[in-house]
């Protein structure tokens, strides 16, 4: 009998949502708990900061350029690479339980199977997974989720926010008390939210395997990512109007213009309202509408959701307990990308290489069984890693298409296996729109070049000291003083630079 | 918003022969993943996906000489829709065809837009199989 593998993830969690992590809003003690007995990461970022891509790195331990999933929209080859399926030819029970997303979820023709499962009443196998529940956010479309709140609470399925408007465009209606973008009073039954639906279904699948088995089971999430509309039994948890701004939203307009018209332009015309680049976020919302009360409300809504995926983590260890499996179970909790927050006035994703969106919270506790320490690592780390860290949890070597490296259990170890940097890239092309990023984050420091696309011709960039600028709004891009660590960090970006894998994979849906 | 999409592909089959196939309404289920059942009445069409929604459509143009089929799908929820399917004579035995959808909402050009890019493989496969 080996360790097991319990792989938390959530959708678009900041890092500050996390009470070890600094986070004073939402209560996370059951995170907080498992930070506190294992290795808790500072500097964990993502390979790409939305769903499907990242999702994909995740599962393949392979760079966006290299797995090929561009952007949303493009799915992950059938025949990609998939960790799961190492584990799976190693002897563990695989299951992946809640949101998947390597596939377009708009699919008017059935053409993946990631959305035929359920209509055809099965659970996978896909991917290395011989258990496939799926869930996304709200109860619209062909996954399990959805499928069983409509079989068993047909009442409760237009209570959720409705996610994509009538022209199918991501939704800007205003709901909850302040018309907050994507914000909502939901009146489903805490029980039958998709929070504790994955962790019911989660708990239901271990129930089923053998004492005995070693498994693999990632537990994903839909929340806290938007719409904001958890039970809204919850709701007064948490009084939006005691929620203090983040420390990222600049109150006073006139600076936080200044912030971001130094950064590239592609930011200004977003917060404008001139320029929506991609379709993570709503079209017809204009950020520079944002009030302070409406962030205060999604700031709340966000941190009720985080709560609930706390608690509903702490009914799943505990199951696992029941089992007897606890001293033998690796727990890894991270999330796939971030969220804007307010920061610079901006919510939700795109295009921005900042700490809202690539700052990821991380936490690995290594079974009890292997005796490890508790640490804090603050050398950078990718999700890129965490495929050959599951190999190293069940004693198998790293497979040879991974291009990444176990996580290391301390500052010491990074350094003796030289973590020194990690990338991140963006690509997006859309109705004639394109974006082009490539980022490392090296020595404190936050590099992003641009390519040429449609609002940038390829000189432009950002630049963030991360130790004097925690909030990234002095873009040092131009700064005389560091054309020499400028260079040198794009240096190294370069030479670390993938392959973009040729011809680009089609873009088969927005999302 | 509006939205267009253009998919086109050579096939290695006369013109005629892939527009027997293209330009037949009543065949679209033969050839276009995702869609199991095409009906065609006049000119009113109704398609069914396999996710077993119905979508009637209206037949604009089919012509013969230009070998070009031209189709809106009519459910409400498009403001506008237009399908075009040319084909076209290379001269050389071989074809190219020209799969282009016009949509309001975008949206929905796009997602209409990869089924009929999974559709040209599969008429270029049942073609050039056929030869």
């Amino acid at each position: 009998m080996g360790r097991k593998i319990l792989f938390i993830t959530t959708d678009q969690q900041r890092y500050d949502t996390l009470g070890c992590n600094g986070g004073t809003i939402a209560r996370t003690p059951v995170i907080d708990g498992v930070a506190a007995q294992g290795i808790r990461y500072e500097r964990a970022t993502p390979q790409s900061v939305v769903c499907m891509p990242s999702r994909s790195t995740i599962l393949t331990g392979q760079c966006p350029s290299t797995h090929g999933v561009w952007m949303n929209g493009v799915a992950l080859p059938e025949n990609a690479p998939s960790v799961a399926e190492v584990l799976a030819h190693a002897g563990y029970r695989t299951a992946i339980i809640g949101k998947p997303h390597f596939e377009p979820f708009l699919d008017a023709f059935a053409r993946f199977p990631e959305n035929g499962f359920c209509r055809a009443g099965t659970f996978g196998p896909h991917r290395g997974f011989e258990h496939f529940e799926s869930a996304t956010h709200g109860a619209a479309g062909p996954l399990h989720y959805a499928q069983w709140l409509a079989a068993t609470h047909p009442e409760a399925v237009n209570m959720f926010y409705p996610v994509l408007d009538s022209a199918l465009e991501v939704n800007a209606l205003g709901g909850g008390a302040t018309g907050a973008p994507q914000a909502w009073k939901n009146n489903i039954p805490r029980g039958w939210y998709h929070t504790d639906w994955v962790a019911d279904r989660t708990i239901s699948w271990l129930d089923s395997l053998p004492v005995d088995d070693d498994w693999f089971c990632w537990m994903s999430f839909p929340d806290p990512h938007h719409p904001w509309d958890p039970p809204a039994s919850e709701i007064d948890r948490i009084d939006w109007r005691e929620v203090p701004l983040p420390a990222g939203y600049v109150e006073d307009a006139r600076e936080r213009e200044r912030v971001l018209d130094a950064k590239p332009r592609h930011w200004r015309a977003w917060y404008d309202g001139r320029m929506v680049s991609n379709y993570e976020a709503p079209l017809e919302w204009v950020p520079a509408t944002l009030t302070a009360d409406q962030l205060r409300e999604v700031t709340a809504l966000n941190a009720v959701e985080c709560e609930l995926i706390d608690e509903a983590i702490g009914r799943v260890l505990a199951a696992v307990a029941a089992r007897g499996w606890d001293n033998d179970v690796d727990i890894v909790f991270t999330t796939d990308h971030g969220e804007l927050g307010g920061d610079f006035g901006l919510m939700f994703k795109g295009p921005y290489h900042v700490d809202g969106l690539m700052r990821l919270p991380l936490i690995w506790r290594p079974a009890p069984s292997a005796r490890s320490a508790p640490a804090t690592v603050t050398r950078p780390v990718g999700l890129i890693d965490l495929a050959p860290t599951f190999c190293v949890i069940a004693g198998l070597p790293a497979a040879p298409w991974m291009e990444s490296k176990a996580l290391p259990v301390d500052d010491t170890d990074a350094d003796a296996r030289g973590f020194e940097c990690v990338l991140t890239e963006w690509d997006s092309e859309l109705w004639g729109v394109g974006v082009h990023l490539r980022t490392i984050t090296r020595d404190g420091w936050v590099c992003t070049a641009y390519l040429p696309g449609t609002a940038h011709d390829g000189s432009e960039g950002e630049l963030y000291d991360l130790a004097a600028d925690p909030l990234q709004r002095e873009n040092r891009w131009a700064d005389p003083a560091l054309t020499a660590l400028r260079s040198d960090l794009l240096a190294d970006l370069w030479d670390h630079q993938p392959v973009m894998a040729r011809p680009l994979r089609a873009v088969e849906a927005p999302v | 918003m509006y939205g267009t999409i253009r998919h086109e592909l050579r096939i290695a089959r006369r013109a005629a022969d892939v527009w027997a196939l293209a330009g037949d309404a009543a065949k679209l289920h033969t050839w276009f993943p995702g869609i199991v059942e095409s009906t065609v009445d006049g000119n009113q069409r109704t398609i069914v996906t396999a996710t077993g929604i119905s979508m009637p459509e209206e037949i604009l143009v089919c012509d013969d000489r230009q070998r070009r089929f031209q189709y809106r799908i009519t459910t409400p929820i498009f403001k506008h829709h237009r399908g075009t399917i040319d084909v076209i004579d290379l001269g050389d035995e071989t074809c190219i065809v020209v799969y282009s959808t016009e949509a309001d909402p975008r949206t929905m050009a796009m997602v209409i837009g990869s089924g009929t890019a999974a559709a040209l493989q599969e008429l270029r496969r049942q073609m050039e199989r056929a030869n």
